[in-house]
């Protein structure tokens, strides 16, 4: 059994509006130091193991599913785990 | 004599448009109209086929994304492919783009509320089977209503989209932070039309426009033409 930790985020190029809002947010906190946040989506998924590579599974999800290339990246870690 | 056009209202689970776009086909348009259940896998005996808006899935995960996986979606491609009439509006423009049946992609709102109001729009193209019925260039009022209707694509994407003339629809006043003020695109062949603003609620003046009317009485005028000339 594996465990992966999917880490789903707006592409550098697109405009994040939610994480313009925080940061603005932060400094009116008086976190100058704050200059920018991004925002993204946290993903856990538990798999079990087959005849398949794991990070061509997870690759496939991704990008079927998961998250949209078109405006989105993507990025995992893949943890083996006692199954139950 | 030529006979009634059928339209299919596609309903996901969380449509929620369903019911006025059924409403401005079978009391306004006078043409046949049926719901047809995301787990429909055939739509031969339709003759245009409609996405309404709503939160289809609860818009889980992103708008739209769940969505396009339903079974009828393989007939939404199939019909496309056959060059039938397909409208996506709101969550079904959302569902069209997750589909890849038209490019780019939409964020939220740029300024993180849901917008509900009527707004103005300039009909960029005249040309295309649902827009005919209007002037180019003209203003027409009908009401938007999303979340995210930001609409985003590449810069290769957008050159693209302008050498085809596929923006069908732009906003006077940018209400959302939609690149190039779009409103709603087509797609290359010209029958896949996605727009966030909802003509269906802009089918009588008693509710305030009846704007919207044409885009439908352009697909009739066109479906009608075409079958004239096969009779």
């Amino acid at each position: 059994m594996y465990k992966v930790k999917i880490y789903v985020t707006l592409r550098e190029s697109v405009l994040d509006p939610q994480g313009k809002a925080v940061t603005n947010s932060l400094n009116a906190l008086h976190y100058q130091e704050v200059t920018d946040v991004r925002i993204g989506k946290y993903m856990e998924l538990k798999v079990e193991k087959s005849d398949r590579n794991i990070h061509e599974v997870i690759d496939e999800i991704c990008d079927k599913l998961l998250a949209n290339p078109v405006i989105e990246d993507y990025r995992y870690e893949v943890e083996e785990c006692v199954g139950h | 004599m030529c006979r009634t056009l059928k339209f299919a209202v596609i309903v996901f689970p969380g449509s929620n448009c369903d019911v006025d776009m059924y409403h401005a086909i079978k009391d306004e348009l006078g043409e046949e109209v049926e719901y047809v259940w995301h787990d429909t896998s055939s739509l031969e005996e339709y003759d245009g086929i409609l996405l309404p808006g709503g939160f289809s899935y609860g818009d889980y995960l992103r708008t739209g994304a769940i969505a396009r996986f339903s079974k009828v979606m393989q007939a939404v491609i199939k019909a496309a492919d056959d060059g039938k009439p397909i409208l996506g509006v709101c969550n079904g423009f959302q569902i069209l783009l997750e589909a890849g049946l038209l490019p780019g992609a939409m964020r939220r709102n740029e300024s993180l509320s849901f917008i509900c109001k009527p707004v103005e729009l300039k009909v960029e193209s005249s040309t295309t089977m649902f827009t005919n019925a209007y002037q180019e260039g003209q203003t027409i009022t009908i009401p938007v209503a999303h979340g995210e209707g930001n609409y985003y694509c590449d810069e290769e994407t957008l050159a693209k989209l302008k050498a085809n003339h596929q923006i069908v629809f732009t906003y006077r006043r940018n209400p959302n932070g939609s690149l190039e003020n779009i409103a709603g695109i087509i797609n290359e062949k010209g029958n896949v039309l996605g727009m966030m603003p909802h003509p269906e609620r802009a089918v009588d003046t008693l509710l305030g426009s009846a704007d919207g009317l044409k885009i439908f009485q352009s697909i009739v005028k066109t479906w009608r033409e075409a079958h004239v000339v096969k009779a």
